[in-house]
């Protein structure tokens, strides 16, 4: 077991962290039950039906977390305002948004991954923020990290808001910061969570002197900028325009062929490459990016906090400029701005629409995980479902706030 | 109507549904020699496309007619032929003669699978959202709960989509029928529902219940004026129809004769195979099969069967309503499939649409009703491997019901239409008042025995001398649910006049 790490037995070695190892240990413990021969190491691309079945179940078993988290949010929505219909109701809109969104059910069970439960963790954490336990959605967030490090894109925005608005007990009349109450108790212990959690992880890893493995599996740089599949952000279209450039300047006789490096972008290979006629893109350049994308909404969460409503604003955001100019996103990475922004768009009308393109967008570039042929019916089919129901229940939920003044419709529970 | 988009939303996930269990096996799945009704399908466009329509019927070197031989009405061998052009533009060693025998590809499976999805879309789903747009006195919320729970009927996705048969051709067409004849465009009903029986011969199940109706229709507007030019209007329609659909095959007296030969095989025997109906159940018992001679079975199971409809079609020439006209196809395809020649356990499908169309009026024991029926078709679906498609589309239909309709909350003498008949019966036994009591008991009982037989059957092997024991207590035990259903249907229908006359008296 605590050589893990080190195997390269195959191209689908361990990537995550070691709560997620630790999570497949268990598996495979029940999986002995369905079919010995999957848990062999060499064993590469083994399937049976039992297997099959194994693993979709498994999926379909960590999904209860995933509903229990949707049941929290959908308490911490309050429709006074709407109709008494069950079907017009935003906790019955955000559940069925919730719990049928097309990309999760793309992404989980057909072309599978566990992401339906680290959702879950991950809306749980927001809804405990929202219910104002901060401890529980430290620590949450934290156990999450260890499960799969790509929701560090949103660990700026929890890190600010819990800071801003967790250890500074109070606010000024104004809204802005009050120096002196700044609790160090809270900052204590959020930083012990943090630190046992991560120790608990990484802990057996460093005693094992493997801690340089882990993160070069964690964060292979030498993947190259864009994955193998171009998830649609600002690289995809940066390359597209060093592609079209150095097309013309072949035929234009700007550039010398030989100059040209053979390997292609587009062959679907993963591995690192260099740009033609653009300047080549470095990591430290997309962490760049990416920090100067963030920082309008981190100042906006620090210096006029708008309680959990807010810190949920600049999650997304964190999350939607991490996939733009991220090192090696996955186009399943989009679903991280999704989730979250469902929980906004029963909030307000204007947060509807900008979901509605956003999901939209968003589940169309998923379509080609799903390449063969029995399942284009099926992705067709679902994303119709899910359109069709979120712009039309969208639309009924806010036609009447149209007509009133801006600030109608649905408010956030506000505990306090 | 408002909220159309729920409307859509709901028959796209009847879609999905139906796409999703056609991911599963079919009949006869790597099954050589005979494979399945998929390999018949295959066969019939094989023989339809490489063989004069002459020889389509008979037997000959070409059609070897012991290896699925086309045994439904014309009209499915047109379909078959249409599909056939279309497998030779994309792959022609799908419908070789002789060598495409036993074809089985992922591509022809898709190939297959899209022409009951553009079948099932044209015309089915169509009547069933048309039907339920146009039901009375209910919510538009009701209605599209209506059209979810008639869309993930278990029974029909299972044979359609998973064992692979073109069912909703025909049901879709004697729905349009009914349809039609509910909205008072007697001609184009009756149109429709020709083009159903033409389909397959198993539609005329239904041919009473559409006979007596449109009777009573034409006796009621006097037969002397209106009522004899509509008589006279639908059999020109009947009979035009039905020269259309045979016309290849009425230039000889011997072609006619032989495919009627084909779509009635009278010297096949009493029952096939085991099936939920009364004989088979009396054959544990008693082996009448082997007993009797032939055209004994014949007569009994003909007098049986007219004996047990009789009283809902009189009452429905009597006095024609939409209400009857529905509830007397139930029982009357009930009555066939219990006593009737032949019959397959397919056949119970025949039963569950006109079930469906009632399910707003009766959701309690419509919802029963469906669940024994896609239970009874188990053996059948073991067969085919398709356990897990079954549990899961029969668990989605029972909760979609049960959360539509409240059916739990809707077991009252009144809401199960039977407060005529306890009243009448209380005049006779004041102590009468349990009835609906006794049925939600009965109602637990047969899930309880439902669960218990599945459960068996699948994990526990049955014993050496006893091969077929699951599947013959299957069978036993949906027949004595169908029995009681059949006892319920007659209740309502010849109950349901006596208290429309009572109400007359009083106001």
């Amino acid at each position: 077991m605590p050589s893990h790490p080190h195997i390269a037995t195959s191209e689908w070695t361990l990537d995550y962290p070691p709560f997620f190892a630790w999570f497949e240990y268990i598996l495979s413990h029940v999986a002995k039950y369905f079919d010995q021969e999957m848990l062999n190491v060499h064993n590469l691309n083994y399937s049976s039906s039992r297997t099959l079945l194994f693993q979709r179940f498994s999926v379909i078993f960590m999904d209860v977390l995933f509903v229990y988290a949707v049941r929290e949010c959908c308490k911490c929505i309050d429709g006074k305002k709407v109709g008494k219909e069950l079907t017009e109701k935003p906790k019955f809109i955000l559940s069925v948004l919730l719990l049928w969104n097309f990309g999760l059910l793309i992404v989980d069970h057909i072309h599978f991954q566990y992401n339906g439960f680290l959702f879950g963790l991950m809306l749980l954490s927001i809804a405990r923020l929202f219910q104002k336990r901060h401890m529980e959605g430290a620590f949450l967030f934290a156990v999450l990290l260890h499960f799969k490090h790509i929701y560090l894109y949103v660990a700026p925005a929890y890190g600010v808001y819990l800071l801003r608005s967790y250890c500074f007990t109070a606010n000024k009349p104004d809204g802005s910061i009050r120096w002196k109450s700044f609790s160090f108790v809270r900052l204590i212990s959020l930083g012990l969570v943090v630190f046992l959690v991560s120790a608990l992880s990484l802990g057996p890893f460093l005693a094992l002197n493997q801690l340089p493995q882990v993160f070069s599996r964690l964060f292979p740089f030498k993947r190259g900028l864009c994955h193998a599949y171009w998830a649609p952000n600002f690289w995809a279209l940066y390359n597209a325009l060093d592609k079209v450039l150095s097309v013309i300047g072949l035929k234009l006789k700007f550039l010398d062929p030989n100059n040209i490096p053979k390997a292609s972008m587009t062959s679907g290979l993963v591995q690192q490459f260099q740009h033609t006629v653009l300047p080549s893109v470095t990591p430290l350049a997309t962490l760049i990016c990416t920090l100067i994308a963030i920082l309008p909404s981190i100042f906006c969460l620090w210096f006029k906090p708008q309680g959990p409503r807010g810190f949920l604003r600049c999650l997304t955001l964190c999350a939607l400029s991490s996939f733009m100019f991220g090192w090696h996103v996955h186009e399943k990475a989009i679903l991280l701005a999704i989730l979250p922004m469902s929980l906004l768009s029963v909030g307000k009308a204007g947060d509807a629409s900008i979901f509605l393109i956003l999901t939209t967008t968003g589940h169309y570039s998923l379509f080609p995980l799903l390449f063969t042929a029995p399942g284009l019916p099926i992705k067709i089919l679902l994303m119709l479902l899910f359109t069709i129901y979120s712009i039309s229940s969208l639309k009924t939920l806010f036609r009447r706030s149209f007509t009133l003044v801006a600030q109608a419709g649905v408010q956030w529970h506000d505990l306090s | 109507m408002e909220k159309w988009y729920l409307m859509t939303v709901v028959v796209l996930i009847g879609l999905t549904v139906r796409w999703t269990v056609s991911l599963n096996s079919y009949s006869g799945a790597g099954k050589p020699p005979m494979f399945g009704d998929y390999e018949a399908q295959r066969h019939w466009q094989e023989i339809t496309f490489n063989l004069p329509v002459k020889q389509w019927y008979f037997n000959s070197s070409d059609n070897n007619l012991q290896y699925w031989g086309l045994d439904y009405p014309p009209p499915t061998a047109y379909h078959s032929l249409l599909c056939a052009y279309v497998a030779k533009f994309i792959n022609p060693d799908w419908i070789a003669l002789h060598t495409s025998r036993g074809y089985e590809s992922q591509a022809h499976k898709l190939f297959m699978r899209t022409t009951v999805l553009i079948a099932d879309l044209l015309i089915y789903i169509p009547a069933v959202v048309l039907y339920c747009c146009c039901l009375k006195e209910i919510s538009t919320k009701k209605k599209i709960a209506n059209a979810l729970c008639i869309l993930l009927y278990p029974g029909l996705i299972l044979i359609d989509y998973g064992h692979f048969q073109y069912n909703s051709v025909s049901l879709g067409f004697a729905l349009w029928g009914v349809l039609g004849i509910s909205c008072d465009c007697d001609l184009l009903g009756s149109l429709a529902f020709c083009l159903a029986i033409n389909y397959k011969q198993m539609e005329l199940y239904h041919a009473l219940p559409f006979f007596c109706f449109l009777l009573g229709k034409c006796f009621k507007k006097g037969l002397k004026g209106k009522g004899f030019v509509l008589l006279v209007k639908l059999a020109c329609i009947v009979v035009a129809s039905f020269v259309l659909c045979w016309l290849p095959f009425f230039t000889e007296r011997e072609q006619t004769l032989q495919v009627l030969r084909r779509l009635f095989p009278v010297d096949r025997g009493l029952f096939e195979d085991k099936v939920a109906n009364i004989w088979c159940s009396f054959n544990v018992f008693l082996k009448i099969k082997d007993i009797l001679p032939r055209h004994i079975q014949l007569i009994m199971s003909f007098c049986f069967t007219f004996l047990s409809l009789l009283p809902a079609c009189i009452k429905l020439i009597l006095q024609p309503s939409s209400k009857g006209f529905k509830f007397t196809l139930v029982s009357c395809a009930l009555s066939f499939f219990l006593f009737s020649f032949q019959v397959h356990e397919k056949s119970i499908l025949l039963v569950s649409l006109p079930v469906c169309l009632v399910l707003s009026e009766i959701p309690f024991m419509s919802t029963w009703f469906l669940l024994v029926s896609t239970f009874s078709m188990l053996p059948l679906l073991l067969k085919d491997e398709l356990l897990m498609p079954s549990v899961v589309t029969t668990m989605a239909f029972f909760i979609a019901c049960v959360t539509s309709f409240s059916i739990f909350e809707k077991t009252s003498e009144e809401e199960l239409q039977l407060k005529s008949f306890s009243i009448s019966v209380r005049k006779y036994l004041p102590c009468f008042t349990f009835l609906s009591r006794i049925i939600q008991y009965l109602f637990l009982i047969s899930v309880i025995t439902m669960v218990l037989l599945t459960l068996m059957t699948v994990t526990l092997g049955p014993p050496q001398k006893l091969p077929d024991l699951f599947s013959v207590l299957v069978c036993f035990v949906s027949c004595l649910n169908f029995l009681f259903f059949l006892v319920y249907f007659n209740i309502i229908i010849v109950w349901d006049s006596k208290s429309g006359r009572n109400q007359k008296k009083i106001s």
